[in-house]
């Protein structure tokens, strides 16, 4: 049983360094999108069938792997652009750092007290190490759909990292959907705003007239 | 029930808003809601309801010291919301008034959170719900701002979800059955498993920290209350911030309750010197008067965070506090967005002789200045001697004196842009603009009617109120609770005697022995 956890956990792992070392907007989305499936299957392997365990695994799998891809490929379309290539972090020192950032992840994992039956999977190192995914994304990529990306794979790692509790409070985990909605905000941001006015690229480095 | 109408009316109506068919009259819906949540909460403050309605929601004693604050907030913006939406009307408003109503409700939800799950929910909730109010301006610079607003207060609300669930599994490790509502978590005290604990208040006061504004988690704060309406601005500033106080109050009680009292205490304390001193430095630079009060809100948050860092009389004065800069930045941003109105303009560059466009204003402007940086007899002169003492009496000698300093800064930074605004000649063509904005009366009761407030809470500090803020620091500030003590006392100490020796209920209670 933990085995297969471990597989599924590990392959989304693997997800964030294709995210954090591909240029072309829609592989980062597909990854993003691939790792939200794999999400959404985890809970059916962790518990016993329950039709509170099902809604969550159908309402991650449909969300983070349907609907908010569609909305991120639509935006891709709106904003007519495929490539994010200057970013603040190349691609290959991303890379390093994801992949630096992942074995600082198992190492810490390893340290932090954990019950017998969460003690051999990779749910904790699999959440930080998403979590550190997401904010590189961040912090280190200009295009607003690049970002949204990353805050998408943060949230991946969040809700890693809430599965933890689904046996106990499933409901908290369900509420973690919520953040959906804020990647839905800001998706329907971008193209509200491609709608309004005819911005030649979505760079953020043109959201800059803000300053001190 | 009571409580529960706090949240299901504003909903209600911001329903009925959403469905209503005309412009021109939906704004009434505001100063109606605004007056029935104001005479309920008010009603609540004076006759506290019994027991929680459920273990998961109810009107404790920490929503009922703070909670009426908000709501009185709500209805000066509702009143003011009339005459400006009407000014605006080429914006269709059915959007804002909606999401105005639906963020008094979930604001009021979040105040009375009382389970982990239900707190985050409702802060989330209120954070997308203002993001089209701050973009109803419509302007680049309004995107450029949601964006920011979106961008920082979503990785904030991110991480304080990643905190909450590792506070729930330091119960679930220490024994806990998956009951995460805060009575469930204090019960468990030092059972929480150590690690997770320090993990969840780290990510939660950075989570939480963030919506609150503290600095360095405050890059969005500036761009969002500039850019957005200053009705917006006065109730981010004066209501939302509020929630995330509470928030962060709560979760403290129990980090504290697992025996790292001496870890919050340091980390909120640092946090909020720092904020102090980052917005007194920015206030010094910047040339936007929008933006500035901005700063001052990283200010008081910054004020707020030490208070409560200290416990006891120090988490009294914060409560109290709350209060102040609740009244004080709601005028503020309000008399500030009349004033921008006229001038077209938010910068010294660009604005001057105030005065003498829109003397009624200008003049509140003033009086609003002097109320927030703490000169007497407005409510915050009370409140941050409370803290200074507060500070002062733990033993933080350095801590007081620093933040003296940054307070003498900040006032600095903002009476030179407030009177660079406020006197000197008008721009010839700021003159143009007074045509489009008159002084309407309906415009400034509302940031009047804030000031007197603050003024009455610093003269007269109502008993139900001390005893609502004693009770409340009582519920999440640890052992010793502080005697009531009235502004006047204070102000009397103060006056005739500065010496005199800090009464023995200022022990502060940060103590890093776990509690039985």
């Amino acid at each position: 049983m933990s085995e297969n956890l471990n597989i599924f956990v590990g392959l989304a792992m693997g997800l964030n360094l294709v995210a954090l070392g591909s240029s072309r907007l829609t592989s980062v989305i597909r990854a993003a999108a691939v790792q939200g499936v794999l999400l959404g299957v985890l809970p059916l392997l962790m518990e016993e069938f329950h039709w509170m365990i099902l809604v969550v695994a159908v309402l991650t799998m449909l969300v983070k792997g349907g609907l908010i891809p569609s909305l991120l490929n639509r935006a891709v379309k709106s904003a007519n652009i495929d490539r994010d290539l200057i970013p603040l972090v190349g691609y290959v020192p991303s890379l390093l750092l994801g992949a630096t950032g992942t074995l600082a992840a198992v190492a810490v994992a390893q340290r932090l007290p954990l019950l017998p039956a969460h003690a051999h999977t990779l749910l904790v190192p699999g959440a930080l190490a998403s979590v550190f995914t997401g904010l590189v994304l961040l912090i280190g990529r200009v295009k607003a759909i690049t970002q949204v990306c990353g805050y998408l794979i943060l949230e991946n790692g969040i809700y890693l990292f809430g599965l933890l509790l689904l046996h106990s409070t499933p409901l908290i985990v369900e509420g973690g959907i919520l953040l959906d909605l804020t990647v839905a905000v800001f998706i329907i941001g971008i193209i509200v705003d491609r709608i309004r006015t005819e911005f030649d690229t979505l760079d953020t480095h043109k959201l800059n007239m803000l300053r001190e | 029930m009571r409580e529960l109408l706090l949240v299901i009316l504003p909903l209600a109506a911001a329903g009925v808003a959403a469905a209503w068919p005309d412009d021109r009259t939906r704004p009434l819906l505001l100063p109606v809601t605004g007056v029935a949540h104001a005479a309920l909460s008010l009603w609540l403050l004076i006759a506290a309801p019994g027991a929680a309605l459920t273990p998961w929601f109810g009107y404790d004693p920490l929503a009922r010291a703070v909670l009426p604050a908000v709501s009185l907030l709500f209805l000066a913006c509702a009143v003011y919301g009339v005459p400006y939406l009407r000014l605006r009307g080429e914006r269709p408003n059915r959007v804002f008034v909606s999401l105005f109503l639906a963020m008094l409700g979930l604001m009021s939800l979040a105040h009375q959170a009382l389970h982990l799950g239900v707190l985050w929910i409702s802060v989330e909730a209120v954070t997308l719900s203002t993001v089209p109010l701050i973009h109803f301006n419509n302007t680049a610079r309004a995107y450029e701002a949601t964006w920011k607003y979106l961008l920082v207060g979503g990785t904030g609300i991110a991480l304080s979800l990643l905190g909450s669930f590792a506070l729930g599994y330091a119960s679930l490790h220490g024994g806990g059955e998956g009951d995460l509502t805060f009575t469930a978590l204090i019960a468990q005290g030092a059972a929480l498993s150590r690690p997770w604990v320090l993990t969840a208040w780290v990510l939660v006061l950075v989570g939480y920290g963030t919506k609150m504004g503290l600095a360095p988690m405050h890059t969005w704060k500036p761009d969002a209350y500039g850019e957005a309406p200053g009705i917006v601005g006065a109730m981010l500033a004066g209501g939302v911030t509020t929630v995330a106080f509470t928030a962060i109050l709560r979760v403290r009680a129990v980090v504290d309750a697992a025996g790292q009292g001496a870890v919050t205490h340091r980390t909120m304390l640092a946090l909020g010197l720092f904020s102090v001193l980052v917005a007194a430095l920015f206030m010094l630079a910047t040339r936007d008067f929008k933006r500035l009060l901005a700063y001052s809100s990283i200010e008081h948050m910054g004020i707020l965070s030490l208070g409560a860092a200290l416990g006891g009389a120090g988490l009294w004065a914060a409560l109290f506090h709350v209060w102040n800069n609740t009244m004080t930045k709601g005028a503020l941003f309000l008399t500030a967005g009349n004033i921008r109105r006229a001038a077209g303009a938010r910068t010294v560059d660009e604005v001057r002789g105030m005065a003498w466009l829109t003397p009624r204003s200008a003049m509140l402007f003033v009086i609003g200045l002097f109320a927030v940086t703490a000169c007497p007899p407005f409510g915050p002169f009370f409140s941050e001697l409370g803290i200074v003492r507060a500070t002062v009496a733990g033993g933080h000698g350095v801590v007081a004196a620093l933040l003296l300093f940054c307070l003498l800064l900040a006032f600095c930074g903002m009476t030179r842009l407030v009177f660079a605004v406020v006197d000197g000649r008008p721009r010839a063509g700021t003159r143009k603009g007074l045509d489009r904005m008159r002084e309407r009366a309906a415009l400034l009761v509302s940031p009047m009617a804030l000031l007197l407030i603050s003024m009455g809470l610093g003269l007269f500090t109502p008993r139900t109120l001390q005893h609502c803020w004693q009770e409340a620091v009582q519920q999440v500030g640890g052992e010793v609770p502080p005697a009531p003590t009235t502004s006047a006392d204070i102000a009397g100490a103060t006056a005739t005697d500065p010496v005199t020796p800090p009464p023995p209920v200022l022990a502060t209670t940060h103590s890093s022995k776990p509690r039985s």
